[in-house]
Order: C-alpha cells, then structure tokens, then sequence
C-alpha cells in the first residue's frame, strides 16, 4: 500500500470508531456535567467537570427505583428461562441425530424472521385473566420468546465445540450420560452458557414494546421512561438514556468473544 | 435403548410447548382478533384501520424509513467488514466498539440522538460555531418532517448497523483465501476481486442479515417516539395507540398483520432474489 492508502485507511477506521463513540460520550457529558449542562448554549464538548447531579434528580422522580428493579426482575426471569429451555436443546441438537431435527432447526432459525414483539398485544387479554399483567413474571415470558431462539443456536453450536470423545470417555469409565454431561462437558461449557444469559438479559433489558403493552404499574425501566417521555424534562430524559446504555455496553464487552457465535454461526 | 431415542425428543420438548404457547398461539389470536367485530367474523376492524387520520402517514414513514435505511446498512456494515479484514493491531478493539451499539436498545439510541439534534443540542452548536445560525433552532417538530426524517436515518445509522457488521465478519471468515488470490495472480484489480469474488461468496450471509435487520426495521417503534414523539407516525406506533389510548385490541391486531405480511414478504422476497446455491458454496 502506498503511503497515502495506508493514511486515508486509518484514518476511515479512526472516523468509524469516533462515529460509534462520540455520541455515546456527548450523552455523558451531558447527564454527568453540573446542573444546568444539559439546557446550555452553546454548547462545551469538553466537559465541565463532573456532577451526579443530573443523575440524582432522576433516581428522585417517583417510579424509577421501581421500574429499575423491575427490570431487573424481568431480565432475571429471561435469562433464567432461556437457560433452561434452550440449552437442553440446544445440546439436543448438538449430539443426537434425529427425525425432526432439521425441522426444529429451521422452525427455531424463522421464529427470528418474524415481528415477535408485536406478539404482546393479545397476550395482555390472556395475562388478565391468569393473573399475569403487569407483573415481571409475564414480561419475562414474552422476552423469554424472543431470546430463547437465541439461546438454542448458541448453545447448539457451543456443545459442537466440546469434543463428543469427552463423554464417551466418561461413559467408558462408568458414568452415567448425565454424570458425564455434568462433570466433564458443564465446566467446558459455563463460559459460553454465561453469554447466552448475558444476550438473554441485554435482550429484555432493551425491549420497549412488550413492556410497554403489558404492564401498567411495574413498568420496566425502559417502558416507565417511554410512557413518561412526553412530559419529562430533558435531563431526566437523557439521564435514563445513559442509565440504559451503561449495562448493555458492560455487557457487549463481557461477551464479546461469543458475539460470533451468536449472530454469525447462528445466522446460517 | 429406548431411551436413548426418546432423550433428543424430551430435551427439545420444553422449548416447543413454551414457543407454542408464546408464539404460536398470539400468533393465531392476532389474526382472529384482527377479522372479529360484535361475535363475528368481518373486515371491519381493518376498516377503521384504514380510515385512521395517521394510517397513510405512518405507512410512508414505516416503508420509506425502511427502503432507506436497510441498503445504506448494508453498504456501511460491508465497508467496515472489509476494512476490518486487513487489520492487525488492536483488531479486537476496533471489532468491539463497532459492536458496541448492538447491546444499547432503540429507546436509549434515540435519547443519545436527541441530546445531539435537540434545540440546545451539539449539531445545533457546531452550527452556530460555524456561522450558519445565530440561534437555537428546532429539527424535531411537526414543521421539519426531512429533517426529522433525517434524524430518525442517522439514529438507525447508528444503533443498528452492528447486527449485519457482525453477521458479515462471521461470514468473511469463513471465505477460503484461495479464491481472492487466484483471482490476483490472473490480474483481477481489487473492485473485480470484490464484486466477482468476495460479494458473490457471502451471499449467504448477506441474505439473513438482511432478513434479519429488515424484520427488525419494520418493528420500529421506541427510536421514533424518542425523537420526534407522534410528529412521525409508524406502523407499530400506531398499533401502540390503538392497544394503549383507543383500548381497541381488534384495530391494534389489523396494524400488528400489516408489520407481519411485510415482514414476510420483505423475507420472501430476500430469498427469492438472493438465491444461494448450495453447490457454489465453498
């Protein structure tokens, strides 16, 4: 490469991450600068020194503890669910060969081409009368939905991984498939069973629409700051914003080695 | 070993009666709640549908965003896929913060964006720093339909061009070197090599992320009312409204198979105008 390409490419990388950045550092700025940032104009890009100002007013409004732990419970519920339905099939799928598997993988790969979230709207008839709306054991449901397709490819593909002679070796030496599944596969596999439940949580920590459809007064974080949006001023609105995001990119870091797994293997 | 050829079917088995109940059943209760009116079957309810003041509006809105958005992600997510390749040093860096935006959700994306493009915002600031206006000006509203359009594309832009970025890169390693070099020896100049060679390769890969990302597109919904509030109505807002404020599930559930049929159709039509043949796969 001459000397020029090499320059205008890193400049372009460069150009790609501050795209990615900059705006998530601009909210910061604006939720983690003194009282009164976030109305000022012109506007510093540097910031003006640090304040938990903006933050504290918004963990004041009535509510927001609430959601918070709402979402949280919701997001718990997910991720434990999805672990517990998806990775029993997901190994399913890894190890044995059966009528109906490539059925099943196909019926798991298209519930993703389709609007699942959209599903909420009648279910809030149904949860009425079980007792279930508004509560974050009928959100976590729904969410459990959504990611549990993902939760069946990754741990499909993460049992793929774990060399099948391990358990037939355990087998050999008198284990039980399932004493050979806990103590030789598990261990391998905890690190990538974590990412599952760290996608499992992000997914319900984000989702707006069914949260918003099926709850009233345990609103999650994400619905309780759509539903007060209209009337709340703009720093509240830009202190939940960061709120939101913090965990998620946490987490994105966490997993980041299974990001493949997840959207790439997967996606096939 | 009969229990042997039970066991696959017994650990998939929870997973199917859950999506049953959570998937399949909805599904079928949406489509009955959208054709019932007064214990009976009709089309009335899409009627009221159709004769919303926002209907029109928020189906341009949702196909324009839509027609829009999903190509220039595309473009964008194969510019940074590539550009990623020839990496070496601090390629796990680069690779992560341009999947940051995948973990931060619509709702958040919009407010990030709404603190920039608000009245007292940066973009408004770095304007005025530039000269071009003297005063806070407004981009959100009713009066600037582009521009809010604009603001709603870039937010888009940003958040969710990751999910195909990565779906490309998953697909780019998987791409044999040999086919690329082979095509240098024999003279190939780097934009034959791309639009013969390494497109035609990741076909697959493109197919499902733009099945993916478009199904996704076609849902939006929190992105929209962070910005610009009911000033940009789309399909999923609308069916929001309906469900929430008019406490009409039966026109909700019309909207909800409007998302639905195009979200099939944006589908069958990937698959039919994508065609991947297993056997030109490597």
């Amino acid at each position: 490469m001459t000397r020029l390409r090499r320059w205008l490419y890193a400049a372009g990388i460069l150009m790609l991450c501050a795209w990615t950045l900059v705006p998530i550092y601009l909210i910061a700025v604006s939720s983690l600068g003194p009282s009164g940032t976030v109305y000022a104009w012109p506007k510093q890009f540097a910031p003006g020194g640090l304040s938990l100002h903006t933050i504290a007013s918004f963990f004041a409004i009535n509510g927001v503890w609430h959601a918070t732990l709402m979402s949280v419970e919701t997001a718990g519920i997910c991720m434990v669910l999805s672990i517990l339905l998806g990775l029993p099939a997901g190994y399913a799928l890894a190890r044995y060969t059966f009528v109906g598997s490539d059925a099943y993988r196909l019926v798991i790969i298209l519930t993703r081409a389709f609007p699942i979230g959209i599903l909420a709207l009648p279910l809030s008839v149904s949860f009425v009368s079980f007792g279930i709306y508004d509560t974050p054991l009928g959100v976590g449901l729904v969410h459990t939905a959504l990611a549990l397709p993902f939760a069946v490819l990754v741990s499909s593909s993460l049992f793929l991984g774990i060399p099948r002679e391990m358990e037939e070796a355990g087998w050999v030496f008198g284990c039980s498939r399932f004493a050979a599944f806990r103590r030789l596969v598990l261990p391998l596999a905890v690190p990538g069973i974590a990412a599952v439940a760290i996608f499992a949580f992000v997914i319900s920590w984000n989702e707006v629409f069914a949260a918003s459809v099926l709850t009233l007064r345990n609103r999650t974080l994400t619905a309780f700051l759509l539903a007060v949006l209209s009337e709340s001023p703009l720093h509240v609105q830009f202190a939940g914003g960061l709120l939101l995001i913090l965990p998620s990119v946490l987490f994105i870091f966490l997993v980041r080695r299974y990001l493949f797994a997840v959207w790439g293997v997967a996606s096939r | 070993m009969r229990n042997e050829r039970l066991m696959p079917y017994l650990l998939i088995a929870p997973s199917i009666l859950f999506l049953a109940v959570f998937f399949a059943y909805p599904l079928v209760e949406t489509i009955t709640l959208a054709f019932r009116h007064h214990g009976g079957w009709s089309l009335h309810n899409f009627g009221t549908m159709a004769q919303d003041l926002n209907f029109r509006d928020s189906l341009v809105n949702t196909f324009g965003l839509v027609l829009v958005v999903v190509p220039l992600q595309l473009v964008l997510a194969l510019a940074m896929a590539l550009m990623l390749r020839p990496l070496r040093r601090g390629r796990d860096l680069v690779l992560w913060i341009w999947s940051i935006p995948l973990g931060i959700s619509d709702l958040a994306a919009g407010l990030v964006w709404l603190s920039i493009l608000t009245d007292r915002g940066y973009f408004n600031t770095i304007l005025f720093h530039l000269g071009l206006i003297a005063h806070p000006q407004s981009w959100l509203t009713y009066e600037t339909p582009g521009a809010l359009f604009a603001a709603i594309l870039i937010t888009e832009l940003w958040r969710a061009t990751a999910i195909v970025f990565l779906i490309l890169v998953a697909g780019l390693q998987l791409l044999p070197k040999e086919y690329a070099e082979a095509a240098e020896i024999f003279g190939a100049s780097p934009w034959q090599r791309l639009t013969r060679i390494t497109i035609p390769l990741l076909k697959p890969s493109i197919q499902s992320a733009l099945i993916l990302r478009t199904v996704l597109a076609f849902e939006m919904f929190a992105t929209v009312l962070s910005l610009g509030g009911r000033n940009f109505p789309v399909l999923m807002s609308e069916a929001f409204n309906w469900q929430y404020n008019e406490q009409n599930a039966g026109v909700a559930a019309c909207f909800a198979i409007l998302v639905m049929l195009a979200s099939l159709g944006a589908t069958l039509f990937y698959l039919r105008a994508i065609r991947v043949r297993p056997e030109q796969l490597p």
